[in-house]
């Protein structure tokens, strides 16, 4: 059944309180680190000192010789697993390389890696353990930038990388692992029939995603093997079968427990702790809790890849673009798996384009493994595709509304990577940005404003809800999914509209893996899509059973009974003239009418409508410092259908700042040993709130049919047009175009002294 | 395992005492904005810290002479209420209003800010502009140090093994003379100067500047003096050929080191800016 008319919704489309909101800001909600057991340790790393490095011993005698220290262990107390691609988590991933990543194996691949763990009874002890720990080093040359591990003598990371996709395929390893290519049409023939042709070489530095909780857990094996987890991640299942996999156990044997989480942003759809702290309560039999230091965030998660993107765009003396071509290589971090591909198939999303062609570099260097990161790859890709876009419009002398308009993908359109789009909302956020006061009010003095667009898949998949009626008539809701964004609130909201019952009657919680059915993670913005599917399938077979109690109390037929507003009703004047019976009135007499009401549902959610979104950007150059303040801020997205319009928003105004940040000061910066010189958000800049103007969210809902209310996933996309739309701002307050992220000061005053 | 004791002496002599015959590491400690930093991370492995804010008269602001006493361990948002020195000295002011957040301004001190000896510190050049002097307390008694005198190089100072700042001296300020302190962080709040400038002046009934002192944080090892640009401007109404002469020179003392949070080039060029800017504020405050 479906409830696409926006006209006869009570509770989708309002407003009301999160469930989980008094908790998190009256400080009783339990993240990752507020767990404790009775008679826990504490679990630390010891981290690699050398960027790139062989291991050539570990002495770990004199730190398990010191007092209150527990255990200690190293690569050689976890099983060296064969590789093994997974699909646990959100993107590319092999099992062999999260196990090398979560314990060092022969070498170091970055300076933080981790080469040994150790459980004490005290944070003190464990650190004075960690000091004695005696590892001797091979040290290697090492190599940061993407461009330069791709060159033929930059040391080789992995001896046994040879590059895919390429025919042959290499018989020396190299950093490349792999080579991608998306085509359409004939590209070269088509550049040929151009009147205008743009180029440009574009860059992005590695990003984080900057949680504001550092990853934490605390794990208890016992002596039956059973294992309990608790840890805050974007998906304990994803925990619980890599954990598996790492540790070689059986899934049944673990159970992990969802935390509370304090953001994720696709940081926390792997593990790093958990098998560590999993080997080291095996061994000793008691509770390990590990939780990173902010500098351990820094030095050995996330980031997302930074890239360097080639754009040629092709085009009529009208703006139609004739021919596109991208080549993207985006750095990895020690082991294959940056977002290339991704950022291959969404960076000429937005066009309609014939003859395309984009290829993408997956490479390896001496930096922390990459993981996801909202819209993986999207941004880095489609910063360059945007920049090039505005470049293309000034050439032509064309507004970059009009010209986007000229090329927009609708409904029917055949993109590069494959599908062909449907019930897509493109065109409507060009028209609504054209439309808006801010992209005609009147700018001033060493001001500018830039205009981008982005495309985000969202995703479906494997989704488990179930509601229950409680005696009483309240309802309660388990889901599988970790609420990042507000779920629980969209999860009771459908299923209050469903059954008619106000959204407070509706209790959702978090279940852990052995009380609900397998969830994939909280990813891809599929959450709301996909286990809202199976909540609203599970409320409405529960909207069933109601009506078949009510006829079993009135005896008369099932299908001579209607739900209407919350009531069981007489289908009609045949049907009986029985008072209508609320849910109460039925759940109060379910022992009476067959046992407990309840319904649990596990989807396959296909059909995730894809995102759009276009941002309008007004920037400030001061000349002289090269700083740049955003003065207004307009991120306009298709979201399908806002369930819970103040969460989208915030996913809108989220993704924006986030984006925002990525374009003007956020960078790694590495010393001349591989060092990374600012783990910490002093020097890491994020945005901090004065540093935004308010960012204005325009909703465009064209619902997606696919969805029981028409919703679309919306927490990515937002991320993607922010770096483009800054930097074309900047180019318009300017006349410089910056191709290098961040736009930070020293960049921008050097860039207006080379002038 | 180590130990760290913490102690609250209720007396100047009391407090000299404890850490002239302290053994091993003392550290004295006033909002701790600093000190906890670095205590957490491990920076500082201090044996004993000793508070100071017990000490009768350490916290508050007095007005002596038309001029101003500041005890040493007065919060920085107190400094920001206290309507006479906001008016006679609002460089000062809004240099030490800058530090930190909301949080931080409720703990954080100038004495705190000067004896951390961080390049950058914010009140720093301030201070100095505005002729500042440290009363310092210690085994020896009391004497009165210009707070440029304080610092040394970064994380060191001058003072003496046993011996603290008690509070800072601000003059009776001339007539028509006003201040200004100007910083350069990558973004609006919760950074560190890339460059600070602070500049205090006096203007004749012409508006002829006739008497001025600059300093510069963030682009040497400690806070520098700019003399040069004192001499340019003085004498001037601050027209564009002054001003092109004290960016010169604001450029011509710095000594800056690239790291993470700037570039040599950069830091430079931004002294001279800032230097410019600040001066037309306090120009202007001054009734230039
Ligand atoms: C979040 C945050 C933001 C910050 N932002 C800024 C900023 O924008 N600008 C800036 O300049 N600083 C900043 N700081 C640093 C710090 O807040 C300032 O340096 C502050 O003024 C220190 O004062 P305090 O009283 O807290 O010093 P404390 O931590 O108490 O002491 C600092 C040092 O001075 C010594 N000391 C303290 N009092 C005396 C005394 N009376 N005599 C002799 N020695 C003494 C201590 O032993 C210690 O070595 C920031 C710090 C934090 C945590």
């Amino acid at each position: 059944m479906t409830y696409l008319n926006k006209a006869d919704l009570k509770v989708v489309g309002t407003r009301p309180i999160r469930p989980d909101g008094v908790d998190k800001v009256t400080g009783r909600a339990v993240f990752g680190a507020d767990q404790a057991l009775p008679g826990m340790l504490v679990g630390k790393l010891l981290r690699s000192t050398h960027a790139h490095a062989k291991i050539v011993s570990i002495d770990t005698s004199k730190a398990l010789a010191l007092k209150g220290v527990k255990a200690v262990v190293t690569s050689a107390d976890f099983p060296d697993i064969p590789s093994e691609e997974a699909f646990v988590g959100e993107g590319p991933m092999n099992f062999r390389d999260l196990s090398r990543n979560v314990m060092a194996r022969g070498k170091v691949l970055y300076h933080g890696h981790a080469v040994a763990a150790v459980a004490a009874t005290t944070s003190e002890i464990a650190d004075a353990a960690l000091a004695l720990i005696d590892v001797k080093y091979e040290v290697l040359p090492f190599v940061i930038d993407v461009e330069e591990a791709m060159k033929p003598g930059a040391p080789v990371l992995h001896n046994d990388l040879f590059t895919q996709g390429t025919t042959p395929q290499p018989t020396e390893p190299s950093n490349v692992a792999k080579r991608v290519q998306f085509a359409l049409g004939d590209v070269d023939a088509a550049f040929k029939t151009a009147d205008v042709i743009v180029e440009g070489r574009y860059t992005t530095e590695p990003v984080h995603q900057a949680y504001i909780e550092p990853h934490a857990c605390v794990v208890s094996v016992g002596a039956d093997g059973q294992a309990i987890i608790y840890s805050s991640s974007q998906g304990h299942f994803m925990v619980r079968a890599y954990c598996a996999k790492l540790l070689g156990m059986e899934l049944s044997n673990i159970r992990a427990m969802p935390s509370e989480i304090g953001g994720g942003f696709g940081g926390k759809t792997l593990v790093y702790l958990e098998p560590v702290a999993m080997a080291l309560s095996k061994q000793t039999g008691r509770p390990v809790k590990m939780v990173m230091t902010r500098e351990d965030v820094f030095r050995a998660t996330g980031p997302t890849s930074g890239g360097v993107i080639e754009v040629k765009l092709g085009a009529k003396k009208d703006g139609t673009i004739v021919a596109a071509e991208a080549i993207l290589k985006f750095q990895a971090g020690a082991f294959p798996g940056s977002p290339v591909q991704p950022g291959c198939m969404t960076c000429f999303a937005m066009y309609d384009l014939k003859d395309v062609r984009i290829i993408g570099y997956d490479v390896v260097s001496n930096r922390p493994k990459v993981a996801a990161y909202r819209a993986p790859g999207a941004p880095i890709s489609t910063f360059g595709t945007e920049s090039a876009m505005d470049e293309l419009a000034l050439k032509l002398g064309m507004d970059p509304i009009e010209l986007r308009l000229k090329n927009a993908a609708k409904d029917g359109t055949k993109a590069a990577y494959g599908p062909t789009l449907q019930n897509i909302g493109y065109i409507p956020t060009l028209q609504a940005a054209k439309a808006h006061p801010h992209y005609s009010a009147p700018l001033g003095k060493n001001q500018g404003r830039g205009v981008a667009s982005g495309f985000w898949f969202n995703i479906g998949g494997e989704s488990s809800g179930s509601v229950h009626v409680n005696e009483d008539g309240s309802v309660s809701i388990v889901t599988g999914s970790p609420d990042i964004g507000g779920s629980r609130a969209s999860m009771a909201m459908m299923c209050a509209e469903v059954l008619g019952i106000p959204m407070e009657k509706v209790r959702p919680v978090v279940g852990d893996t052995a009380t609900i059915g397998f969830t994939h993670l909280t990813g891809g913005s599929r959450v709301t899509f996909a286990t809202g599917m199976a909540v609203t399938q599970a409320a409405e077979k529960v909207r069933d059973e109601l009506k078949v109690r009510a006829a079993k109390i009135w005896d008369i037929p099932p299908e001579a009974v209607e739900w209407k507003d919350g009531m069981a009703v007489p289908a009609g004047a045949n049907a009986g003239g029985f008072d209508p019976l609320s849910l109460a009135d039925i759940a109060i007499k379910a022992a009476k009418t067959g046992g407990p009401i309840i319904s649990e549902v596990s989807v396959n959610a296909q059909g995730a409508g894809p995102g759009f979104a276009t941002h309008i950007c007004d920037v400030e150059v001061d000349p002289e410092t090269g700083f740049t303040t955003v003065l207004r801020y307009t991120a306009i997205q298709d979201v399908g259908r806002a369930i819970h319009p103040s969460y989208v928003e915030g996913q809108i105004q989220g993704g924006a700042a986030q984006g925002i940040g990525w374009a003007l000061n956020e960078e790694y910066i590495y010393n001349a040993k591989g060092e990374l010189d600012n783990p910490g958000f002093l020097d890491y800049r994020v945005p901090v709130a004065s540093d935004m103007p308010m960012i204005e969210a325009v909703m465009i809902e064209v619902p997606n049919p696919r969805h029981p209310f028409g919703a679309k996933g919306v927490g990515e996309v937002p991320i993607v047009p922010p770096l483009a739309a800054v930097a074309n701002a900047v180019r318009s307050a300017t006349g410089l175009r910056m191709a290098d992220l961040p736009i930070s000061p020293p960049k921008l005053r050097a860039a207006f002294d080379a002038r | 395992m180590s130990s760290l004791s913490y102690t609250a002496p209720t007396s100047v002599n009391e407090a000299v005492g404890i850490l002239a015959g302290a053994q091993g590491l003392a550290k004295i400690l006033s909002g701790g904005t600093d000190l906890l930093v670095q205590l957490r991370s491990g920076r500082t492995k201090p044996d004993i810290i000793v508070d100071t804010k017990k000490i009768p008269g350490i916290m508050g602001i007095r007005e002596v002479d038309g001029g101003f006493v500041i005890g040493a361990a007065t919060p920085c948002s107190v400094i920001g209420e206290h309507a006479g020195l906001s008016a006679a000295y609002p460089g000062v002011v809004e240099a030490s209003g800058l530090i930190g957040s909301t949080q931080v301004q409720g703990r954080c001190t100038l004495a705190g800010n000067l004896c951390n000896a961080s390049p950058a510190a914010d009140s720093v050049p301030a201070m100095i502009a505005a002729r500042a002097t440290a009363i310092v307390v210690g085994p020896s008694g009391q004497r009165a140090v210009p707070v440029e005198q304080i610092v040394t190089g970064p994380g060191r100072t001058s003072l003496a093994k046993g011996e603290f700042i008690l509070e800072f001296h601000l003059p009776k300020p001339a007539p028509h003379s006003s201040d200004a302190y100007l910083r350069f962080i990558p973004r609006t709040e919760m950074d560190i100067a890339v460059v600070g400038v602070g500049v205090s002046l006096t203007v004749d009934a012409a508006g002829v500047i006739t008497d001025a002192r600059i300093a510069l944080g963030a682009v040497a090892p400690t806070q520098v003096l700019v003399p040069d640009g004192a001499a340019a401007i003085i004498g001037s109404k601050l027209d564009d050929a002054a001003l092109a002469k004290l960016d010169a020179a604001a450029r011509a003392v710095c000594n800056p080191i690239t790291d993470k949070r700037g570039t040599i080039d950069f830091r430079i060029k931004i002294a001279g800016v800032l230097a410019r800017r600040a001066a037309t504020i306090a120009y202007k405050r001054a009734g230039g």
